[in-house]
C-alpha cells in the first residue's frame, strides 16, 4: 500500500529549478537532466487532463502531448539500460503509465458515446444478439402458455401467482363488468406522472436483474422470463373466461409492446453472457465473457430507455385513451417503430466510433 | 516493512502491460482491501447524498401538503407530484450515474477509488470503452446491492415475528459467493470485471526526486564538508556490491535518517575493510554511492550487470 495520496493534493507546482547539467558527475544523470523539462511538461499536461476539461489545455499542449508521451516512453527504455537511479526509473514508469491511460484511454465521453449509441450502436448491438433474442422469445411464449395451462387446470394457481389484495377485482369468478372496469380510463391525468416514475423504477430494476443474472449461465434469466410471462398467461386466461381477450390485449399493448420488448431484450442480453460463458468458442472463457458483456451492456442501456418510454405510455395513454382500436394503434405503432429501428435501421459505421459490434 | 514481505508481496500483484510502442510497463493490481475500502467510501457518499436529498424533498413535500390542508379527498397537487418524480429519477440517476460518469472520466475512478489511489483499466492493455464501464456497474447490483437490500428487508420481517424460512440462508450464500469472488481468481476480479473485461489497478503517483549526483560528496570533485577530504574508492572496494545494494543505499540517502546512515556506514566500512570513523557518514555514503553507481553504469553500457552482492 502506498500512503501519500493526500499529500499530492497540496503543494502542487513548487518545482525547484533543476541543477546545472554540467555539474552532474554521472552520464545517466546528465541524460536525465537534459530531458527533465519535457517530462515535467508532460506531467503538468496530464494533471490538467485528469482534472477534467480538455478546454483548459492550450492547443499547443494538446498537440505536443503524444510526442511528449513517446519521448517519455523512449526515455524510459533508454534509462532502463543505462541508469541505476531507482527514483528516476520509478518516476518514469509512473509517468508513462499515466500518459498511456490518457493517450489510449476512453476516446469519447459519455455524450459522444451516447450519440453514436442512438444513431446505430444500439440497433447493431440488438441485431448481434439475434439468436439469444429468438431463444428468449420462445421462452416467453412458452411461459405464457404455461401460465395459462396452470391456471386453467387449477384455479388455486391464480392466487399463487397473484397474491390477491383486498379489493382486487381481477380474481377468478369476477363478472364481465368488474373486469371491464379494471381496463377503464382515469378521468384526469392527476397523479399519473408519479405513477409513471414508480413504474419506471420497478421495471428497469427487473430488467437489470434479468440481465445481471445471466452471469449464472443464463438460467436464472430464463426463469425470470418464465415467471413474468406466466403472470401474463394467467391474466389472459382470466379475461378469456369472460370473452375479453381482445380488450385486454389492447389495454396491454399500449405499453406492453415496448415493455415486453424491453424485457425480451434484457433476458436475451443475460442469456447472451451465460451462453457465451458456457460455450466460449475459440476464445478463452474470460475474453469471450468480456466481449459478450460489452455487447449486452449496450443493449441494456437501450432497455432502460425503453422502460422510460414504456412507463410514460403506461401512465398516460393507457389510462387516458379509451377504445380498443385507439389502444391497438398506439401499441402497434410502437412495435412497428421498434422493429424498424432494430432491424431496418443500419447506418454506416462512422470512423471508429463503432461501439457495439467491434468488441 | 521487512525484507521478505517486500520481496514477495508486490510480485503476486505485479502485472506487465505492453504498450503499442512495445514498452513493458509494470502494473500493480489493487489489493482487495483497497477495493473494499473504495466501495465503502462510495456507498457512504451516495447514501448520505441521497438521504440529504430526500430530507430536502420531504421538507418541500410537507410544505406542499400543508398548502392543501391535508385534505384526504383532494388528489396530489401537481407540485407534490413533480417532487415525487424528481426524487425517483434523481435516485436512479445517482445510483447508476455516480459510478458511470466518474469511471468514464479521464481518471477512470470514482471518488472512493481516487481516495485509496486505484483506478479501473481494460484487462490486457486494451482501450477502456464505455460499454465495459456500463457492464461492470450493472453487475454490481446483483453482486452486492440486491442481496443486501433483500437481507435487510428479511431481517426487518423476521424481527416482526414473520417466518422467512430458508430464504435468509440463500441470500447470505449469494452475497458471500459474490463478495468472496475476488479471492478465487488470480487477478482479484469480481463478477462485473469478468463480464466487462476490466481490472482495477493501483494509480502510481511518484514525484521526480532530486538528482543525487549533483549534490554533496557524490559530485565528481566532491569532498566532505566536514573534513574537506575526498573519499576515493578503489577497484576492490567497488566490486563488492551490486545494483540491489546501490538502490537500497539510494533510498537511504533520500530518506536521510541519521541512525540508518550510521548503521549502513559501519556495515560498508566493515565489508570493505576500512576503519569506520564517526561524524562524516553522509559524505562517505554519498561518495560511495556516486562512485559505485558510476562503475556499475559503466559496466552496464558494456552489457555487464551485477544484480546484487551475491552475483
Amino acid at each position: 500500500m502506498k500512503a501519500p495520496v493526500i499529500s499530492s493534493w497540496f503543494g502542487r507546482g513548487q518545482v525547484a529549478a533543476p541543477p546545472d547539467i554540467k555539474s552532474a558527475a554521472l552520464r545517466s544523470d546528465r541524460f536525465r537532466l537534459e530531458r527533465e523539462g519535457d517530462w515535467r511538461r508532460l506531467e503538468d499536461i496530464l494533471a490538467r487532463m485528469e482534472r477534467g476539461g480538455l478546454r483548459r489545455i492550450a492547443d499547443a499542449d494538446l498537440i505536443a502531448m503524444p510526442a511528449l508521451y513517446r519521448t517519455a516512453a523512449s526515455s524510459l527504455s533508454v534509462a532502463r539500460e543505462t541508469s541505476l537511479d531507482a527514483a528516476t526509473l520509478g518516476y518514469l514508469e509512473a509517468l508513462v503509465q499515466r500518459a498511456w491511460f490518457q493517450v489510449y484511454g476512453p476516446r469519447q465521453g459519455f455524450i459522444r458515446w451516447f450519440r453514436s449509441f442512438i444513431f446505430g450502436g444500439w440497433s447493431r448491438a440488438v441485431r448481434s444478439l439475434w439468436l439469444d433474442i429468438c431463444i428468449a422469445l420462445f421462452v416467453m411464449v412458452a411461459g405464457t402458455v404455461v401460465g395459462w395451462l396452470l391456471v386453467a387446470r387449477d384455479e388455486a394457481w391464480y392466487y399463487r401467482l397473484f397474491p390477491a389484495g383486498v379489493g382486487e377485482a381481477r380474481v377468478p369468478g369476477a363478472s364481465r363488468e368488474q373486469l371491464l372496469a379494471t381496463l377503464a380510463t382515469e378521468n384526469s391525468a392527476d397523479g399519473l406522472s408519479a405513477f409513471a416514475a414508480q413504474l419506471f423504477g420497478n421495471n428497469s430494476a427487473v430488467c437489470i436483474l434479468a440481465f445481471a443474472l445471466g452471469f449464472a449461465f443464463g438460467i436464472p434469466s430464463l426463469l425470470l422470463l418464465v415467471h413474468n410471462m406466466a403472470l401474463l398467461g394467467a391474466l389472459l386466461w382470466l379475461f378469456a373466461g369472460q370473452g375479453l381477450v381482445v380488450e385486454l390485449a389492447a389495454w396491454l399493448s399500449v405499453h406492453g409492446t415496448t415493455e415486453l420488448f424491453g424485457i425480451l431484450l434484457s433476458g436475451a442480453a443475460g442469456l447472451h453472457i451465460g451462453r457465451t460463458m458456457a460455450f466460449p468458442g475459440k476464445l478463452p472463457v474470460l475474453d469471450a465473457a468480456a466481449a459478450a458483456g460489452r455487447r449486452s451492456a449496450v443493449v441494456m442501456v437501450g432497455v432502460v430507455i425503453m422502460m422510460i418510454i414504456a412507463a410514460l405510455l403506461e401512465a398516460f395513454p393507457r389510462q387516458l385513451v379509451e377504445g380498443t382500436s385507439g389502444r391497438f394503434v398506439i401499441g402497434g405503432t410502437m412495435l412497428a417503430f421498434w422493429l424498424t429501428y432494430f432491424i431496418l435501421y443500419r447506418p454506416r459505421i462512422a470512423g471508429d466510433a463503432a461501439g457495439a459490434g467491434a468488441a | 516493512m521487512n525484507k521478505a514481505a517486500a520481496a514477495i508481496k508486490p510480485d503476486k500483484r505485479a502485472r506487465t502491460l505492453i504498450t503499442p510502442e512495445g514498452l513493458a510497463l509494470p502494473l500493480t493490481l489493487a489489493s482487495r482491501g483497497a477495493r473494499a475500502g473504495a466501495l465503502i467510501i462510495d456507498m457512504v457518499i451516495i447514501v448520505i447524498g441521497l438521504i440529504a436529498f430526500q430530507w430536502v424533498m420531504q421538507a418541500l413535500f410537507e410544505g406542499v401538503m400543508e398548502g392543501i390542508g391535508f385534505d384526504p379527498q383532494q388528489r396530489l397537487p401537481g407540485s407534490a407530484e413533480f417532487l415525487v418524480i424528481i426524487s425517483v429519477l434523481i435516485g436512479f440517476a445517482a445510483w447508476y450515474g455516480y459510478f458511470l460518469v466518474q469511471e468514464l472520466g479521464p481518471r477512470g475512478a470514482t471518488l472512493g477509488k481516487r481516495l485509496v489511489g486505484i483506478r479501473i483499466a481494460a484487462r490486457g492493455g486494451g482501450r477502456l470503452t464505455p460499454e465495459a464501464v456500463i457492464a461492470r456497474n450493472l453487475l454490481r447490483d446483483i453482486e452486492v446491492f440486491y442481496p443486501l437490500i433483500a437481507l435487510l428487508i428479511l431481517i426487518g420481517l423476521s424481527s416482526q415475528g414473520e417466518d422467512v424460512g430458508a430464504l435468509g440462508f440463500v441470500l447470505t450464500g449469494w452475497l458471500l459467493l459474490f463478495l468472496l469472488f475476488p479471492f478465487f481468481n488470480r487477478d482479484c476480479l469480481r463478477a462485473g470485471d469478468i463480464v466487462a473485461g476490466t481490472w482495477v489497478v493501483e494509480r502510481p503517483r511518484t514525484r521526480l526526486a532530486a538528482v543525487l549526483s549533483t549534490q554533496g560528496a557524490a559530485t565528481a570533485e566532491g569532498a566532505s564538508e566536514v573534513t574537506g577530504v575526498r573519499y576515493d574508492f578503489g577497484e576492490a572496494e567497488l566490486s563488492i556490491y551490486g545494483e540491489r545494494e546501490l538502490q537500497t543505499l539510494e533510498r537511504l540517502l533520500r530518506d536521510s535518517q541519521p541512525d540508518a546512515l550510521k548503521a549502513v556506514h559501519a556495515t560498508i566500512c566493515r565489508k570493505i575493510g576500512w576503519d569506520p570513523g564517526a561524524g562524516d557518514e553522509r559524505a562517505f555514503l554519498e561518495a560511495f554511492y556516486g562512485q559505485l553507481r558510476s562503475r556499475l553504469e559503466a559496466d552496464m553500457r558494456f552489457g555487464k550487470r551485477k544484480a546484487d552482492k551475491f552475483s
